[in-house]
């Protein structure tokens, strides 16, 4: 093994739909259980509306219709995934969130050229380990509209 | 000594002194006869002396002694007060004021200021200070310089504390005495001599004060004569004699320090002590004067009346946060306790909401000051602007008291300087001009501040040209701000707030005074970012108002919780007028807006749960709707709700960096039961 000179990258890893994604975990602020949800009119679809994070009132996203999956019900294993980038604090409502791993930075190949699906602009990579196929998002394409 | 611990109180203190000696300065140039404020000034630059001499600020306390020195001249009534030496102690409270702020910026507070000081000197001395001045004005000065110069050679004066030792040497069996030497013409090693005849009072007694001071005496920077006051055992010709022994001293004059100075300090101390306290000044002979002037300046007497304590900003914030936790807390714990329905518990709550209430009051007070501590520095400002320009310019402040959140008077000092710069160099103009136009010399700007709602409203208005359309059009066309068909259907506001589009200077030669690149466009994105806006009326020839709004910014507002279908909605209590019920026939078709007649007035009707977009589980008719009617300036709405919660106090909540502009709504705020309940923006909703 030359594991010493190897860099790695940790990742926190979810999953939507049957596929893995994973967000670098400098990332993410915390996981949280689904709760009370303020529908906030008059935005984007994919904005659930906001909730209130120990006083700070953060809004939430929702992965699947962000990329255009079709929408699930909300079950036991539903996730908030807490991310920050360039001082915004947003949620993400993921299927579930599975593991934290580390990926060895080398294993990181850029997205696919064919994709075929809508979240194909907000992939910055995939990342082969074993039989897993991780989906590394793009952050700040998945912010800005 | 650990210096820097003081800093921050001697930055503070040197401000507040600076700020009160230009005040009353400004006040001395009204009436310079009135020598009580001469001695408020002069107290005030004797503090900043001290303050800076211990902290080790030697140019700062040297200017401020030479100003100090100028200004015991005026208040002894040894020289006359006239703008030329206002003029000077004008540009040396300037100076000092560079230099403290020097020393905030971490700077070492030295400026080159030996013009100043060599102005002060002759000022001091009775010279001139304009070598062009006429013949029997100087004559009249030299007069009084050689008398300031004789008194100052013949008189020791000594401060409060060198008269305690004094005294109580004197009282003790020492001898107190006042040592005139006098060398000879011929002497050519003064400061030998000086140090020799030190020498000899230093062995035979404690000096406590000599004139010159030493240091000057050390650089002979003195005629032929100093004077020493000393402390001894030995008696006088016995002294004198030993002083005579040092070559080249010409004669010894020593006298016994007095009773009668004693007797004077003690006059001078009671006056001291009663405008100190400046309420019933009844025993001072000029108290009528007194009075007035306590009554006009409120502020100076604040100092010694109230008893204060400084308290660093981001504590109080602090404090805020914990507060704001603590109001949401009680939110949560009143819902609980209605649910409990425990007798002990709801009076117990209901107690502490009333506690709360309070300590709400004062945790909000605590962070609102005057916009004084704004307007104060104009004053001086336009003075001096005016004086550059050579205009005539009477600044009139309305409304000083008007309190406003701390972060608010922050931020709206650099504005609010922008647009007086602007109205004193574009708006008021020259005298011959405002001659030829019928209009008196002196043009007047007026600086207003009061409450209203709320929000704060500063006006600044000035009686001077005004703001001329077709240059203004002509200007923003040619540099491409509107387009030569869309300036046909402005109206003249827009063509007035046009000089606040960036890019936009009306000045045809850059002046020192506004022309210094950037535009008033910096003044309208700063209130802008304060959630607050500004307009301009002008008229020509008549005179131009800039209309600053701003809201207090508190976090905290009372506003009425609403409910349409699920979700509960706060409309802040400072925009509703009244709640009310209406029938569904009360409501009438207009075009294609339903509107009310409330109370004789038509008021159209917004469906909040259209606008919003709230799923409706199947709509049932009800006859009977809920209307909260609200305002922005002097046009109303009827919000129509589900149903009304009731009124609550809450915490301002912001949506954060991600959800920005949404439609309606300002922000987001936590209910008890730690759910989030958006806030109406009512000013949106009505164009």
């Amino acid at each position: 093994m030359t594991a010493v000179d190897q860099e790695y990258l940790k990742v926190i890893v979810f999953q939507l739909a049957d596929k893995e994604y994973a967000i670098p975990v400098s990332n993410v602020q915390g996981i949280e259980k689904l709760m009370h949800i303020t529908r906030v009119p008059k935005t984007r679809e994919f904005v659930k509306g906001v909730i209130n994070l120990r006083g700070v009132v953060t809004p939430l996203i929702d992965l699947r219709e962000r990329f255009g999956l079709p929408v699930s019900n909300n079950e036991e294993t539903t996730r908030i995934i807490i991310i920050t980038l360039e001082e915004m604090e947003v949620g993400f409502i993921v299927d579930s969130a599975n593991d934290v791993i580390d990926i060895p930075t080398d294993a990181i190949e850029p997205q696919p050229e064919v994709v075929g699906s809508n979240e194909e602009d907000f992939i910055s990579g995939v990342a082969k380990l074993e039989n897993r196929l991780l989906i590394l998002l793009h952050l700040d394409k998945v912010l800005n509209p | 000594m650990e210096l820097n611990q003081y800093l921050e109180m001697f930055i503070e203190e040197s401000k507040e002194h600076l700020q009160s000696c230009s005040d009353n300065l400004l006040q001395l140039e009204k009436n310079p006869d009135d020598l009580a404020i001469v001695n408020e000034i002069f107290r005030s630059a004797h503090t900043l002396k001290g303050m800076s001499a211990t902290m080790g600020y030697e140019d700062l306390a040297d200017l401020t002694h030479k100003m100090e020195n100028v200004l015991d001249a005026i208040r002894n009534e040894k020289i006359q007060v006239n703008a030329e030496i206002l003029d000077v102690v004008f540009e040396s409270v300037d100076h000092l004021e560079e230099m403290v702020m020097s020393i905030a910026g971490g700077g070492d507070g030295k400026k080159d200021v030996s013009q100043t000081v060599e102005k002060l000197k002759r000022i001091e001395s009775g010279e001139s200070i304009q070598q062009e001045s006429t013949p029997s004005e100087t004559a009249a000065a030299e007069v009084a310089a050689s008398t300031t110069v004789l008194e100052n050679a013949l008189q020791l004066q000594y401060d409060d504390f060198e008269k305690t030792v004094l005294l109580q040497s004197t009282e003790q069996g020492y001898n107190a005495f006042e040592v005139s030497v006098t060398l000879m013409d011929s002497c050519l090693l003064k400061a030998a001599r000086v140090y020799m005849v030190f020498d000899i009072l230093e062995k035979n007694g404690d000096v406590v004060k000599s004139s010159p001071t030493v240091d000057k005496l050390e650089e002979e920077q003195f005629d032929q004569d100093f004077k020493v006051a000393l402390i001894t055992q030995t008696d006088a010709d016995e002294l004198r004699s030993k002083i005579l022994k040092v070559s080249e001293v010409d004669s010894v004059t020593i006298t016994q320090i007095s009773e009668d100075l004693f007797v004077q300090s003690a006059v001078v101390e009671s006056e001291e002590v009663i405008e100190l306290a400046a309420e019933d000044v009844t025993v001072v002979p000029n108290a009528e004067a007194k009075k007035e002037e306590t009554s006009q300046k409120p502020s100076t007497t604040k100092h010694a009346a109230s008893k204060t304590i400084r308290v660093s900003i981001e504590r109080l914030d602090i404090l805020m946060n914990l507060f704001e936790e603590l109001v949401i807390d009680r939110g949560r714990l009143q819902s609980i306790a209605t649910e409990v329905n425990h007798s002990e518990l709801n009076e117990t709550v209901e107690r502490m909401s009333r506690t709360m209430g309070d300590l709400q009051n004062i945790v909000l007070t605590m962070r609102m000051i005057p916009i004084e501590t704004v307007f104060n520095r104009f004053p001086k400002m336009v003075r001096t602007l005016s004086r550059d320009l050579k205009k005539k310019i009477n600044l009139e402040i309305l409304g000083a008291e008007t309190e406003l959140d701390r972060t608010v008077i922050d931020e709206i000092g650099d504005p609010l300087v922008h647009l007086i710069r602007n109205s004193v160099d574009h708006g008021i103009e020259s005298p011959e001009v405002r001659r030829a136009n019928g209009k008196p010399e002196e043009g007047n700007v007026t600086l207003r501040a009061y409450h209203s709602g709320n929000y704060v409203f500063i006006e600044i208005e000035d009686d001077g040209a005004g703001i001329n359309r077709e240059r203004v059009l002509k200007k923003a066309i040619s540099k491409g701000i509107v387009t030569k068909e869309s300036a046909l259907s402005m109206s003249d506001k827009q063509i007035n707030e046009l000089i606040l589009a960036s890019g936009f200077s009306t000045a045809e030669v850059i002046s020192d005074i506004s022309g210094r690149g950037v535009g008033l466009d910096v003044v309208k994105t700063t209130i802008e970012s304060l959630g607050g806006n500004i307009s301009i009326e002008s008229t020509e020839g008549v005179g131009s108002i800039f209309s600053i709004q701003l809201p207090l910014t508190l976090s905290i507002i009372s506003v009425m919780l609403v409910e349409i279908e699920q979700e509960i909605y706060a409309i802040p209590l400072s925009s509703i007028i009244e709640t009310s019920i209406i029938k569904n026939s009360d409501i009438l078709n207009a075009h294609n807006q339903k509107v009310i007649d409330f109370r004789g007035k038509v008021v159209p009707l917004i469906f909040l749960d259209e606008i919003f977009d709230v799923p409706r589980t199947p709509k049932q008719e009800d006859e009977y709707h809920s209307v909260v009617i609200v305002r922005k300036g002097d046009k109303l709405a009827g919000l129509v709700v589900d149903t009304f919660i009731g009124q609550q106090e809450i915490v301002l909540k912001s949506l954060g960096n991600y959800l920005t502009n949404i439609f309606a709504i300002s922000g987001a705020t936590i209910l008890g039961n730690g759910k989030v309940a958006l806030i109406v923006d009512c000013n949106a909703l009505m164009k």
